[in-house]
C-alpha cells in the first residue's frame, strides 16, 4: 500500500496524516504542491487538512491551483481513491471534484471537539470497515465546514447515495453542529472514488488520544 | 540636536541617559542612534526596574540545558529529547486592539520556540479580564476584548497547526483597563541540535528571512513600557497585524535550514525589531556587525533607517549564517516563498556600523548599548491596603448557607467550564493531546519521538498575591506543580510572566520585589528551576494597576504516554479520597469573593514538604496503578472540586466529611487532592499516603444523580446546567 | 485603471455574518430601518489597460476561475 499525501503552503496535519497511514502499515510520501506529477504506483491520494494559503480568499480556493492538483484530478478521472480531509475537503470542493461547497460555520466560530457522526453508506472503499448507522466519535477542527449545495443537486447526492457521514448526537439523531445541509459531515463523487470529509480520522487513530474510530475509517483503504 | 528635549521626551530618555550616552558614543547621537538607544534601554529590552529582584531566580538543575537569557527554555526530556518552552505578555497592543494583540501574542512566543530549532508542539494562555458581568459601557468593553482575543489566539494557533492544549482566564475589575494576555508555548527537538542567538565568525554573513519590513508597530517596545491613559485608544496604528500564514511558512522553512550545516545562529525579530535582535546577537559573543540597511526588503516605500531599526513587523527573523552557504540558505527561504536577503556581515569591532546606500547612518559600540543600560532600585513601599485586611478572617462575615453560597459560588466564571473558549483553539492537531483542555489540572501531550508524556499547567490567583505578594507567587508556583503532579507527571521546571503594575509606583515595586522573592523560594524548596520568563510592567490605567499578577506555567515530565493519570471520575462505587490536611484558610478565598465581594485575609503558611510529600504520593501510586483518577483541590475547597469532577465526568458523587467547622467545606488550603480509587486498592493507597506523612481520609462514593457533601447538594443535570453554559451566556450576550 | 470586485453569497444561501450584523444593528436600535445585512468581499484590481470591455471579459474569467465560489457566490465588476 502506498500513500502519497499533499503539502500545500500551510498545510498542517500532513504529518499527523503520515504518521495515521505508516500506523496502518502503508508506504506515505509526503508530496509538495510544486511537483508536476504523483509519486509511481501509488494507491491512494491524500489532502492533508490545515490553512492551505492561509485560507486567504477563501478555504481551498488557492490550493487548487497548485501544479500537483492536475495530476490529481487526472488520477481521480482514472478512478482512483483520492481523500481530502478537512481543508483537503475544501480544496477538493473548490476543484471541482466533489460536489458542493463549504461556507463559515453558523456560529462564525472554528469548533474544536471530539463530534459523533453516523455512517450513512459503506458501499465504497473508504468505509467498509464500519457499518451504516454506525457512530463513531471523531474530533472536528474547522471555521469553514458548513456544507452547502443547492436542493436539486442535494437531493440528488442524497439519492445516489454519495452523502458518506452526517453529524449526529449520541442518539445518532442529526445534529446542526456548524450549519451544514442535513448535517453532512462527509460526502463522496458519483464513482465514489473521490472522498470528503471535515472530520480527522486521522486524530483518533489511538486510545490515548480518545478514540480509534478514525483507524476503522482509514482501514476502509488498506485493502 | 535640534529640540533636543522633545527628542528625548518622545523615546522617554533622561537628560541622564543621554549624558550616558555622550559618554559611550564621545559625540553627540544622530536620530536614529537615539532611537536604538531609546529600544534597548527601554523598560521591555532592558529589565531596567527588575533585573535587580530577577537576579538569584534558582535556573539550574541536571535536567536544565538552558536557562533564562535565551529565546526560551530548554529542559531535557529523555531519550535525547528536550523542551523548550517560554511565556511571554501581549497585554498592551491586546488591549488597544484585542484580537491583532493577542494573534501577533501567539505568533512571537512561537517565533521563540522555533527560533531555538524546536517544533512548537503545545501552546496555553493565561487570560486576565475586567468586569464582564453587568451591561456598563465597561463591561460590555471587556466582553468584547474576551471575544476579540480568544478569537485572535485561535486564529494565529489553529492556522500554525499548534494545539493550544489548556490556559486559565480569570476576571477581576483591577483588570478593567488593563487585561493580561499571557502565551505559552512549548516546542520539542533533539537535545544536541539547539539554536542559539548568536553572530560570531568574522566575515559570517547575516541574513534576514521572512516577512518585509513595514512601519507596524513603530516603537512598540516603548509604548509596552509606558501605562495607559484614555489616549492610548488612538495608538492603534502603532499595533502590529499578524499574518500567521507566512509564520507558518517560515516555522517550516527555518525547521528546514535547521536540517542543514549552515547556522550559526538565530534570533528572532520581535520587540525593537532588528535593533534588539542584532544586538542581541552580536552583544553575546562580542562581535561587531555591519549591516545595510537598504537591502532590508521593505513592503512600504520611502522608509528610513530609523524606521529600519525601530520597525516591529512580524513574522521576521535574524540569521548569522556560514560563510559561503549565503545561496544555500536564500533558496531554502524562496521554496517556501519567503524574502530572504544578505544585508550584513560579522566583523570584530565590536560595533554596530549601519549604512544605508554606503552611507554610514549609525556606530555604535554594542556591549555598552546591551549592558550599560541604566539599572534602577527604584523605591519600594509595604501598600496601605495590606494592613486593612490582613486580619480578616472568615469570622468577619456574616454566617450563610452552605447551599447558598456553594450555588453562588459554583457559577462564578472561575469556575464554570470555558469550552466557548477553548472550542474556538485546535486542541488535536499533531495527534499527540492525551489531557485536553475542559478536563480539569494540568494539560498532557505525548511525545512521539520517546515514548513519554509531557505535563503543563498555566496558574496564578491574583487574589493571593495581592493578600501576600511573597506567598501568593509561591502558591502559584506550588499549584502549577500540584496540577503536573495529578497527571503522575513529575514537575521539572517553570517558566514565568510578571505582570505588574507602574514600577514608578513604590507599592507596585514591593509587590514585585516580594512576589519574586516568592518564586525564589518556591522554586528552591521544589527544586523546579525557572528557565525562561519575561516582565510586563506599567500594567496601570489612569493611576489604577493591576493585581500583581506572576503567572507560571510548570512542565514536568511522566515517563510513560501510556500512564498519564486523568482528573476524571471513572467508575461508580468507586471512592474518592482527600489527601492532606484542611486547616481553615479563606483568604483571598473565592468563598469570600463570589459571597461578599471582597480579597481580603492572609495566607497561613506554606509547607513545602508536604506539597512534595503529595507529588510523590499521586506520582508513586500512579506508576503502581492504584489510581483510577486525582484532581487537586484549591480555589473553592472540596466542594468546588467534587462539583467540577461531577459535571465533567457525568456522574454523581455521596460525599461526607468531618471538619471542624461547617464552612470548611470552601476552605482553600493548600497541598490537598482528591484522588479515586476502586475498593481493592483503597488500603494500599492510604498506607502509602501514611508511609509518606500525609493526612487522607475517606470522602465518599462516586454514584447516583446528584452531587451530595454534608448540607449541599445539587442534581446533576443543574450542576451540568450550570457548569457548562453559563459562560458562553455571559460572553455571547451582546450579541 | 482600477477594477472593483464584489463578491456575496448568493441570494438564498444564508449568510451567518450578515445576520449577526442585522442583530448587531437591531440591538442598536436600527431595526426599523434595517430589513436585511449581507456580507461580501471587495478586492480591488489594479489593471494595466484602457480597455474596458477586454478588461472586463478577462476580469470576468477571474471571477470564474479564482475570486468567486460560484456554487455559493456571486460577484459584481465595476469599473
Amino acid at each position: 500500500m502506498r500513500v502519497a499525501v499533499l503539502r500545500f503552503p500551510g498545510t498542517n496535519c500532513e504529518l499527523d496524516t503520515h504518521h495515521a497511514f505508516t500506523q496502518l502499515g502503508a508506504d506515505v510520501e509526503i508530496v509538495w504542491h510544486n511537483e508536476q506529477k504523483l509519486p509511481e504506483a501509488i494507491d491512494l491520494v491524500v489532502l492533508a487538512g490545515g490553512f492551505s494559503y492561509g485560507d486567504y480568499l477563501r478555504s481551498g480556493a488557492i490550493a487548487r491551483f497548485s501544479p500537483i492538483m492536475k495530476a490529481v484530478v487526472e488520477y481521480a478521472n482514472e478512478g482512483n481513491c483520492v481523500l481530502g480531509i478537512c481543508n483537503g475537503f475544501q480544496i477538493l470542493t473548490e476543484i471541482g471534484l466533489l460536489p458542493g461547497a463549504l461556507k463559515r460555520n453558523n456560529n462564525l466560530h472554528f469548533i474544536s471537539k471530539f463530534q459523533t457522526i453516523k455512517v450513512i453508506h459503506n458501499d465504497n472503499k473508504f468505509l467498509s470497515q464500519c457499518s451504516t448507522q454506525e457512530i463513531l466519535n471523531v474530533p472536528i477542527a474547522h471555521a469553514d465546514g458548513n456544507y452547502y449545495i443547492n436542493p436539486e443537486q442535494l437531493d440528488e447526492i442524497e439519492s445516489n447515495g454519495q452523502v458518506l457521514l452526517r453529524y449526529c448526537d449520541s442518539d445518532g439523531e442529526p445534529l446542526a453542529i456548524n450549519g451544514s445541509l442535513n448535517a453532512i459531515a462527509g460526502v463522496c463523487n458519483k464513482n465514489k472514488n473521490v472522498f470528503g470529509l471535515m472530520p480527522h480520522p486521522e486524530r483518533a487513530m489511538e486510545a490515548i488520544l480518545g478514540s480509534m474510530d478514525g483507524k476503522k475509517m482509514l482501514e476502509g483503504f488498506m485493502n | 540636536m535640534e529640540n533636543l528635549d522633545k527628542v528625548l521626551k518622545s523615546h522617554k530618555l533622561s537628560h541622564e541617559d543621554y549624558a550616558h550616552i555622550l559618554e559611550i558614543l564621545g559625540r553627540e547621537p544622530n536620530l536614529v542612534e537615539i532611537g536604538i538607544f531609546s529600544a534597548m534601554w527601554s523598560e521591555h529590552c532592558s529589565y531596567k526596574s527588575s533585573k535587580k529582584y530577577l537576579n538569584g531566580f534558582p535556573t539550574t538543575a541536571p535536567w536544565v540545558i538552558q536557562g533564562p537569557g535565551e529565546n526560551a527554555g530548554v529542559i531535557d526530556i529523555g531519550g535525547g529529547m528536550a523542551a523548550v518552552f517560554k511565556m511571554e505578555s501581549h497585554n498592551h497592543p491586546s488591549f488597544i486592539e484585542p484580537f491583532q494583540g493577542a494573534a501577533t501574542g501567539v505568533g512571537g512566543i512561537l517565533r521563540d520556540i522555533f527560533t531555538m530549532g524546536a517544533r512548537p508542539v503545545a501552546n496555553l494562555n493565561a487570560l486576565r479580564f475586567g468586569d464582564v458581568y453587568g451591561n456598563e459601557t465597561i463591561n460590555r468593553y471587556q466582553r468584547h476584548l474576551v471575544r476579540g482575543v480568544v478569537d485572535g489566539i485561535g486564529s494565529y494557533g489553529n492556522c500554525m497547526g499548534v494545539p493550544t492544549i489548556g490556559g486559565e482566564i480569570s476576571f477581576d475589575s483591577s483588570y478593567n483597563g488593563n487585561i493580561l494576555v499571557n502565551a505559552f508555548s512549548l516546542g520539542i527537538c533533539k537535545s544536541d541540535e539547539i539554536f542559539l542567538g548568536v553572530a560570531k565568525g568574522i566575515g559570517n554573513p547575516v541574513i534576514y528571512v521572512g516577512s518585509k519590513t513595514g512601519r507596524d508597530g513603530l516603537g512598540g517596545a516603548v509604548m509596552s513600557s509606558d501605562s495607559f491613559t484614555q489616549e492610548s485608544k488612538s495608538l492603534r496604528p502603532t499595533v502590529q497585524v499578524g499574518d500567521p500564514f507566512t509564520e507558518k511558512l517560515l516555522l517550516e522553512a527555518c525547521l528546514e535550514l535547521f536540517q542543514t550545516d549552515h547556522v550559526v545562529g538565530i534570533q528572532d525579530m520581535g520587540a525593537a525589531g532588528l535593533t534588539s535582535s542584532s544586538f542581541e546577537m552580536a552583544g553575546k559573543t562580542g562581535a561587531g556587525l555591519k549591516m545595510d540597511l537598504d537591502k532590508v526588503p521593505a513592503r512600504e516605500e520611502g522608509m528610513t533607517p530609523y524606521e529600519f531599526m525601530l520597525s516591529e513587523s512580524q513574522e521576521r527573523m535574524l540569521i548569522c549564517a556560514k560563510i559561503g552557504s549565503e545561496d544555500a540558505v536564500i533558496a531554502i527561504f524562496q521554496k517556501w516563498g519567503l524574502d530572504a536577503a544578505v544585508i550584513g556581515e560579522v566583523t570584530d569591532t565590536g560595533r554596530m556600523e549601519l549604512y544605508w546606500h554606503g552611507q554610514k547612518c549609525a556606530d555604535m559600540p554594542i556591549a555598552p548599548v546591551s549592558e550599560e543600560a541604566p539599572i534602577l532600585d527604584r523605591p519600594t513601599a509595604k501598600p496601605a491596603y495590606i494592613d486593612q485586611i490582613k486580619d480578616k478572617t472568615i469570622d468577619s462575615y456574616d454566617t450563610i448557607d452552605n447551599q447558598e453560597a456553594f450555588e453562588k459560588m459554583v457559577s462564578s466564571l472561575e469556575v464554570v467550564d470555558k469550552s466557548w473558549v477553548y472550542q474556538q483553539y485546535d486542541s488535536m492537531v499533531q495527534t499527540n493531546t492525551i489531557k485536553a483542555p475542559g478536563s480539569l489540572d494540568a494539560s498532557v501531550i505525548r511525545i512521539k519521538e520517546n515514548g513519554k508524556a509531557l505535563a503543563m499547567s498555566s496558574d496564578c490567583n491574583p487574589r493571593y498575591c495581592y493578600i501576600d505578594p511573597h506567598k501568593g507567587a509561591a502558591l502559584a508556583v506550588m499549584e502549577s506543580g500540584r496540577n503536573v503532579a495529578m497527571s503522575g507527571a513529575r514537575p521539572l521546571a517553570i517558566t514565568d510572566c510578571l505582570n505588574f503594575g507602574n514600577p514608578q509606583n513604590p507599592e507596585v515595586m514591593w509587590q514585585f520585589a516580594h512576589s519574586c522573592e516568592g518564586i525564589k523560594e518556591a522554586c528552591t524548596k521544589l527544586n523546579t528551576p525557572v528557565v525562561s520568563g519575561n516582565v510586563s510592567l506599567y500594567n496601570e490605567t489612569d493611576g489604577t494597576s493591576v493585581y500583581p499578577t506572576p503567572a507560571i506555567v510548570m512542565v514536568g515530565l511522566n515517563d510513560s504516554q501510556e500512564s498519564v493519570l486523568q482528573s476524571q471520575l471513572t467508575q461508580e462505587g468507586n471512592e474518592l479520597l482527600l489527601v492532606g490536611a484542611t486547616k481553615g484558610e479563606f483568604g483571598g478565598s473565592l468563598y469570600i469573593k463570589a459571597n461578599f465581594g471582597e480579597t481580603a485575609g492572609a495566607i497561613g503558611a506554606i509547607d513545602y514538604d508536604a506539597e512534595l510529600a503529595l507529588w510523590e504520593f499521586v506520582i508513586q501510586a500512579n506508576q503502581k496503578a492504584l489510581l483510577e483518577c486525582a484532581k487537586d483541590v484549591s480555589m473553592g475547597g472540596i466542594a468546588i472540586a467534587l462539583a467540577k469532577l461531577c459535571a465533567t465526568s457525568n456522574k454523581g458523587v455521596d460525599a461526607q466529611i468531618e471538619l471542624s467547622e461547617r464552612r470548611y467545606i470552601f476552605d482553600e488550603s493548600q497541598s490537598r487532592a482528591i484522588v479515586e480509587v476502586t475498593s481493592q486498592n483503597k488500603e494500599a493507597v492510604i498506607a502509602m499516603a501514611k508511609a509518606l506523612g500525609l493526612e487522607i481520609v475517606t470522602l465518599g462514593t462516586i454514584g447516583g444523580d446528584r452531587l451530595k457533601l454534608n448540607d449541599i447538594e445539587m442534581p446533576l443535570t443543574q450542576l451540568q446546567a450550570i457548569y457548562f453554559d453559563t459562560f458562553a451566556q455571559m460572553i455571547e450576550q451582546d450579541l | 485603471m482600477r477594477a472593483v470586485v464584489n463578491v456575496y453569497l448568493k441570494e438564498g444561501v444564508l449568510d451567518p455574518q450578515g445576520k449577526a450584523i442585522a442583530h448587531a444593528l437591531d440591538s442598536l436600535g436600527f431595526g426599523e430601518l434595517v430589513k436585511g445585512v449581507r456580507v461580501g468581499k471587495q478586492m480591488v484590481l489594479e489593471l494595466d489597460s484602457n480597455d474596458e470591455a477586454s478588461a472586463k471579459v478577462e476580469v470576468e474569467k477571474m471571477c470564474e476561475t479564482l475570486l468567486a465560489n460560484t456554487v455559493i457566490e456571486d460577484y459584481t465588476i465595476e469599473f
